[in-house]
């Protein structure tokens, strides 16, 4: 019954978002009456949604296998945790949770935009409602999840073994909300684009939406790629793989949004370009979701796809998208550009950040489509890997890493580069040194590793140019400094924050990529092996059942070189009901860096194990958690743009406690 | 600053400032350009059935891409050195590995195996790629086998 209800809540769900999109969109300039209607409706749209789903889960949870979706994916013996998860372990359940997600952006506007203009309001939750009927829609005519079977089995089929961690109970969720968070920026942009209502104001409405999104998408594909790094089992934490290009495309889409809604928001200038990268990063966000779903690209992610639901995703994303731009294109001369500035400048580093972002967008697009395109046109299969896209991707980040420390320096309008390059003098000295001194130690084991670590340390360095210079460190009294240093507006410290995450990131990335070490090698029980000054004992083997599964278990004592001794399981699962295998690593962590192991089937007496040393491989994901910290921290800064200056007297006193 | 600042307000009309803005702009779009297609042309790795090895043959020591079935009671290991056959039906290459393979590694199954052809005719491979699912089989493996009409849709290689 309850299932019953859930698929009776989202069909009226559906058909309430086809009204308000109909209101709001054609009837946006009737005010404020309509925009309570809208704001009511977007509320209940969540409830609906939100009724829906829990139907899912509670199916789920009590292992009702009448339902299709749980007899296919679920299991009573799975713990609670996976049950859970498993809901939006598959196509139709993840729809829904999109969805969700969707509604729930739409409700948050509801409840915290009444702010706006009645006109934006209204076109924004109309854009927003359109969404909704339209993944609503799909969702219930191709890929129902509230199927009921008229013989139910016994027992269900399982989750794809490789799906039951905590990883998916996490990844998905941020991913989406990321994703989907975008499209507050896509209706937004629709809205002006309707209304001809786009100035500063509308840069100040939007960038905390886009901020956000985009702290959720950094957490989610963080999140991915840590869940990919420990659970595949090889070692591996980013393979240009298309799901992950297709969720790195709308990140890069929404990092240059953050950066060129700044632009507008301050000086009124790149409007144009604001609104149209509005309407990319949702694009991407979509594509990012569905493309893989069609069935058109060949991913390790892929869920069971078949071909009549991809002509319909692929239709409707070509109408929405399609119809967003035809749309821009209309409208977009009529918007008048405004805010003049001198090519050297802040405006125009921020230009420069855009550039190299949406180049870098277009190289990882054009890497991602196309094998399809050569197969579609000349039949010819090929791959593009990794190669590609470490060259392309690598050399387009590096001029965006070179200039990124100048951009906080650069003052608007007009600036002077060689005032600039002087506040960075000590970074540069500091991020040349280190290079020097970790090169003469480490090694140099790749020939761009160096030009990679002075990068990193650059901008890691660089992105505190701007406080110091604020606080005026070392040129007055250090108590001064330290009351300028809690003075300092929340916006500045995010971007410093931001910049040196990135800055993290990219040092993991240079470190592990440089001076990883491998081994592979075969052991007895009661056998050594050494390395990177770890030693490794095979001590024991044994079977070990877990609830819903066998574990051949490795027991192996890794001694560091510092002395401590570490136990480590290294597992071969095999899945009760599905009989699928899976390798469950085992990861000790050493300060920043980790070491990895991965048993091998055994044969006879023999195992092959294989061991990675990976060199302070954390930094890329502790640079990633400060990003997204900075992210935080720039929303609490919000109230200061408005530019109440009672308010930031006591916001600075807060701070200072 | 000032010098500097004077030269440019005398020096740069808004016309010229734009222009050089578009220039850049140019300048880095079609730097961006030529990398993406020289790496195109060198870095992208094609996709090869044994029959297409043996009907044309691959340059030794060129990186390709090969997939088929794992041939069934073909794999034997040897400490860490794994030898499989991959087919198609019609042809077979042997195919070498160091390591330890993915779990949905299995006889009969599909495979997708990374590397390069030696100067022996043997096929050495740098990665097999893994997979998420078994009922999931790459679609250029699947293009393959309907090729030589070995294609069965459950996967059930009897």
């Amino acid at each position: 019954m309850t299932i019953e209800i859930g698929h009776f809540s989202l069909i009226l769900a559906s058909a309430l978002a086809l009204v308000s999109a109909f209101g709001g969109l054609v009837l946006w300039r009737r005010g404020e009456r309509l925009a309570a209607i809208l704001a009511q409706s977007a509320l209940l749209q969540f409830l609906l949604v939100g009724i829906a789903f829990a139907a899912l889960v509670q199916a789920f949870v009590v292992s009702d296998f009448s339902l299709a979706l749980a007899a296919n994916n679920s299991h009573s013996l799975k713990p609670l945790i996976y049950k859970i998860s498993g809901v939006w372990g598959n196509h139709e359940g993840s729809l829904v949770l999109w969805i969700l997600i969707l509604v729930l952006f739409g409700a948050l506007v509801a409840a915290f935009g009444r702010r706006l203009p009645d006109d934006l309001f209204n076109l924004v939750q109309g854009t927003q409602s359109l969404l909704v009927a339209a993944f609503g829609a799909f969702t219930l005519f191709t890929s129902n999840p509230f199927e009921r079977l008229t013989q139910p089995p016994l027992e269900g089929a399982d989750l794809n073994p490789v799906l039951q961690d905590i990883g998916l109970a996490i990844h998905p969720p941020l991913l989406y909300a990321g994703y989907v968070g975008f499209s507050i920026c896509f209706s937004f942009a629709i809205a002006a684009l309707v209304s001809g209502r786009i100035d500063q104001a509308w840069a100040r409405w939007v960038r905390p939406w886009t901020m956000l999104s985009w702290i959720f998408l950094t957490l989610g594909i963080a999140m991915g790629s840590y869940w990919a790094y420990y659970e595949l089992g090889w070692g591996g934490w980013w393979f240009w793989d298309p799901v992950e290009n297709a969720s790195f495309m709308p990140w890069l889409a929404g990092t240059a949004l953050l950066h060129s809604a700044l632009v507008m928001e301050k000086r009124n200038a790149l409007k144009i370009w604001t609104i149209f990268l509005s309407i990319i990063t949702f694009s991407l966000s979509l594509l990012g979701t569905f493309l893989v779903r069609s069935g058109v690209l060949t991913s390790v992610h892929t869920f069971a796809s078949d071909p009549t639901r991809g002509l319909v995703i692929l239709t409707m994303l070509a109408v929405l998208i399609g119809g967003a731009f035809l749309l821009f294109a209309m409208r977009a001369s009529a918007l008048r550009q405004g805010g003049l500035f001198a090519p050297i400048s802040r405006e125009g580093a921020l230009i420069l950040n855009n550039l190299f972002l949406a180049t870098a967008i277009g190289a990882i697009l054009v890497g991602t489509l196309y094998p399809l395109l050569l197969d579609a046109l000349v039949g010819t299969s090929i791959s593009v890997g990794a190669p590609f896209f470490d060259l392309t991707f690598g050399a387009l980040m590096a001029p965006l890493l070179l200039v990124l420390p100048f951009g906080p320096l650069l003052p608007w309008k007009r600036a002077d580069l060689v005032a600039a390059g002087q506040r960075l003098m000590g970074a540069a000295a500091l991020a040349v040194f280190l290079t020097i001194l970790i090169s003469a130690l480490g090694g140099i084991s790749i020939s761009l590793a160096p030009v990679g670590l002075l990068l990193g340390f650059w901008v890691l360095f660089g992105s505190f140019a701007e406080i110091i210079e604020r606080a005026r460190i070392g040129r007055i009294p250090a108590r001064e400094s330290v009351r300028r240093l809690m003075g300092l507006p929340r916006s500045i410290w995010a971007t410093a924050l931001g910049h040196m995450g990135l800055g993290l990131t990219v040092l993991g990335i240079v470190s592990v990529t440089a001076w990883e070490t491998e081994l592979v090698t075969t052991l007895n029980p009661g056998e050594s092996a050494e390395l990177a000054g770890y030693e490794i004992t095979f001590e024991d083997f044994a079977q070990v059942p877990g609830p819903n599964y066998m574990a051949d278990t490795g027991i192996f004592a890794v001694t560091a070189p510092g002395g401590q001794v570490a136990h480590l399981h290294a597992e071969r699962r095999s899945y009760v009901a599905s009989g699928m295998p899976t390798t469950e690593a085992a990861i000790e962590t050493y300060g920043l860096s980790q070491l990895y192991l991965q048993l091998g089937e055994p044969l006879a007496d023999t195992h092959v194990l294989r061991v990675w040393h990976k060199p302070y491989i954390l930094l890329i994901w502790i640079g990633t958690l400060v990003m997204s910290g900075a992210g935080v921290l720039s929303l609490t800064d919000r109230r200061l743009r408005f530019g109440a200056p009672k308010q930031a007297r006591r916001h600075s006193i807060e701070a200072a406690e | 600053m000032s010098m500097s600042g004077a030269v440019r307000r005398k020096g740069w009309s808004r016309k010229q400032k734009r222009l050089a803005i578009i220039a850049g702009l140019g300048l880095v779009l079609a730097l961006a350009a030529a990398l993406v297609l020289t790496a195109l042309r060198d870095q992208i790795v094609f996709f090869y059935s044994p029959t297409e090895i043996a009907a044309r043959g691959v340059e030794p020591g060129q990186s390709i891409r090969l997939g088929g079935l794992v041939k069934e009671g073909s794999w034997t290991r040897e400490g860490q050195e794994n030898t499989f056959i991959v087919t198609d039906g019609a042809s077979e290459i042997t195919a070498q590995y160091r390591g330890i393979l993915p779990d949905l590694f299995r006889e009969g199954q599909g495979v997708v195996a990374e590397g390069a052809i030696g100067p022996d005719g043997g096929f050495t491979a740098s990665n097999v790629l893994a997979k998420h699912d078994e009922n999931y089989l790459p679609r250029e493996v699947v293009d393959a086998l309907k090729a030589q009409g070995e294609w069965r849709p459950e996967g059930d290689p009897s």
